[in-house]
């Protein structure tokens, strides 16, 4: 699927919902069944630091020329947000990842965790996502 | 005391977030303001605006005249001598910073030592450390123990002839602990050390008398009891702030310029460089006169019970970790959903309508002392309820139910 085909099909998943606790148990869920980042990629180097909470994140260019992302938070709800932006991210080519436009977050309502203010580390990350695929770009044009 | 009656004087109160009815228990973050308060910007500009100290003209007088009253005001709630010992500056950070710069210049030399504790707010650890990589001095830190309060007799143990200052909470904003800052200033005064007082979050809560404690200095924000944003007040005894150069330099402190040499204006207007907020400083002066007809007494004991009625629910849900248990507290909660994070938990009471802090609130030391990376935070003020704080503990169960399975 393409990247805005996922970002639909979440925009669809989150319609369902009208109280912002349950977008949040849908969160809480999605996060239980993210496959994390193992402990020991979770170094200095991987961590993006927000003040309140932290989301550690790495990446790797799989021989079919995609990106494959894994991530963690230590704040569950954080690691929901996190569980969809890697479902929309993963396994895309960089260049498209480069040049995606991001809305799904706006449309399910989510945008104010996403606010370069708050302090949780997921403006950082999706920054971080970028890089790595302009990296990655980078790497396969040699 | 009415508090249906002081909720009807704070405007802000009533309305809904997504949904629910506001149940503010930030108030150690900030304040909400009353009507009065809100109503004395308006009239402050509708009616007297203008620059003070410097206009020949009515306006000008009319605004001088309201500013010294908040400071008279000022002199008068925590019983200075006199009003030259009233410097307004920003708040309790701009205070901190004031007396770390001017003190720092007046009597600090390679190797002098400064205590502070180890539960300050980042306002009291920051620029003490900014003096003494400046001035080549050495911060020792007064340990607190697991109930959040000082340890006995360590004030003493670290006390030397190097000690210049010591620089204590009189309350914890994270923990709640009221210090027994009486006592830490009697074993400072025995070596001839002076002691800054750090009452941002004790102004709004205990009666204050800083001839009776005899402080040296006492720093405090407008905006932790009612008053507008960006105005706090450092407290210093006469014959320090004499002694002290200025912290900044600029229009309104000055007695003479000249390009050879420059002399300073009386206390306390040799500390208010630059155009000061006089706007802000009238709204301390009605939000004081406000506290006064409520009765910071009445205040106190409302919130004493608020923070028992939240301390007992909040142990009755169970899995709840609570940070901070001295016998002496304040009306501030700070505690942890065992198996939760801070920041979860906040973003569900958020979308209850219940606004609490979460984190480390600016105590970094603290949150490294219990191993975690933070906490949330309730902190009562005069106007909350005790149904505010069922609504409180329905929202922790809630929390819970959802983030720890």
């Amino acid at each position: 699927m393409t990247i805005n085909e996922i970002q639909d099909q979440i925009i669809e998943e989150f319609s369902i919902y009208d109280e912002w606790l349950d977008k949040y148990e849908y969160l809480i869920e999605l996060a239980n069944t993210l496959d994390v980042i193992e402990d020991s990629k979770k170094t200095p180097d991987n961590i993006i630091q927000g003040c309140q909470s932290r989301v550690w994140l790495d990446a790797a260019l799989d021989n079919d020329g995609t990106i494959s992302f894994r991530a963690d938070s230590d704040a569950i709800i954080t690691k929901g947000i996190i569980a969809l932006l890697i479902r929309v991210f993963n396994h895309q080519k960089p260049d498209d990842i480069v040049n995606a436009e991001l809305y799904f977050v706006d449309e399910i309502g989510l945008s104010a965790n996403l606010s370069p203010t708050r302090a949780n580390g997921l403006v950082a990350m999706i920054k971080q996502i970028r890089y790595y695929a302009l990296a990655f770009r980078a790497l396969e044009k040699k | 005391m009415d508090i249906n009656k002081i909720r009807q004087d704070f405007p802000i109160l009533n309305q809904q977030i997504y949904g629910h009815p506001l149940v503010y228990l930030d108030n150690a973050a900030t304040t909400q303001k009353p009507q009065c308060v809100l109503d004395s910007i308006i009239r402050f500009y509708t009616t007297y605006n203008s620059n003070i100290h410097r206009g020949v003209h009515y306006l000008s007088e009319k605004a001088t005249e309201i500013y010294e009253q908040a400071r008279q005001k000022v002199m008068q709630f925590i019983n200075a001598k006199s009003r030259t010992e009233i410097v307004f500056t920003k708040g309790s950070t701009e205070a901190i910073n004031t007396l770390a710069f001017s003190f720092g210049q007046a009597y600090i030399t390679p190797g002098d030592e400064i205590i502070i504790s180890e539960m300050e707010h980042h306002s009291n650890i920051v620029p003490w450390q900014l003096m003494a990589g400046r001035r080549g001095a050495k911060i020792n830190v007064l340990p607190f123990d697991n109930n959040g309060e000082l340890v006995e007799g360590a004030l003493e143990r670290l006390i030397n002839e190097r000690t210049k200052i010591v620089c204590v909470t009189y309350v914890s904003n994270t923990l709640g602990t009221v210090n027994d800052i009486e006592k830490i200033i009697k074993t400072a005064h025995a070596h001839n050390i002076p002691v800054l007082v750090d009452a941002a979050q004790a102004i709004q809560h205990i009666k204050i008398d800083v001839q009776k404690l005899d402080c040296d200095f006492l720093a405090l924000s407008g905006h932790k009891i009612y008053a507008e944003t960006g105005i706090g007040v450092l407290y210093g005894k006469e014959k320090y702030l004499e002694e002290m150069p200025p912290y900044q330099g600029g229009g309104d402190m000055i007695k003479n310029v000249s390009f050879e040499l420059t002399t300073w204006a009386d206390l306390p207007l040799k500390f208010e460089a630059g155009t000061s907020n006089f706007v802000g400083a009238g709204s301390l002066l009605t939000a004081l006169e406000y506290v006064d007809t409520i009765g910071l007494d009445n205040i106190a004991a409302h919130e004493k019970q608020l923070l028992e009625y939240a301390t007992e629910k909040v142990d009755q849900i169970g899995g709840i970790t609570v940070y901070g248990r001295a016998k002496n507290k304040v009306s501030v909660l700070s505690f942890n959903i065992e198996g939760a994070h801070n920041y979860d938990v906040g973003m569900i009471l958020d979308k209850l309508g219940i606004a609490v802090r979460t984190g480390q609130h600016c105590t970094e030391p603290i949150m490294k002392h219990f191993g975690i990376p933070g906490t949330v935070r309730a902190s009562f003020a005069m106007y909350n309820t005790f149904e505010e704080i069922d609504k409180l503990a329905a929202g922790i169960e809630r929390a819970k139910k959802m983030l720890v399975c």
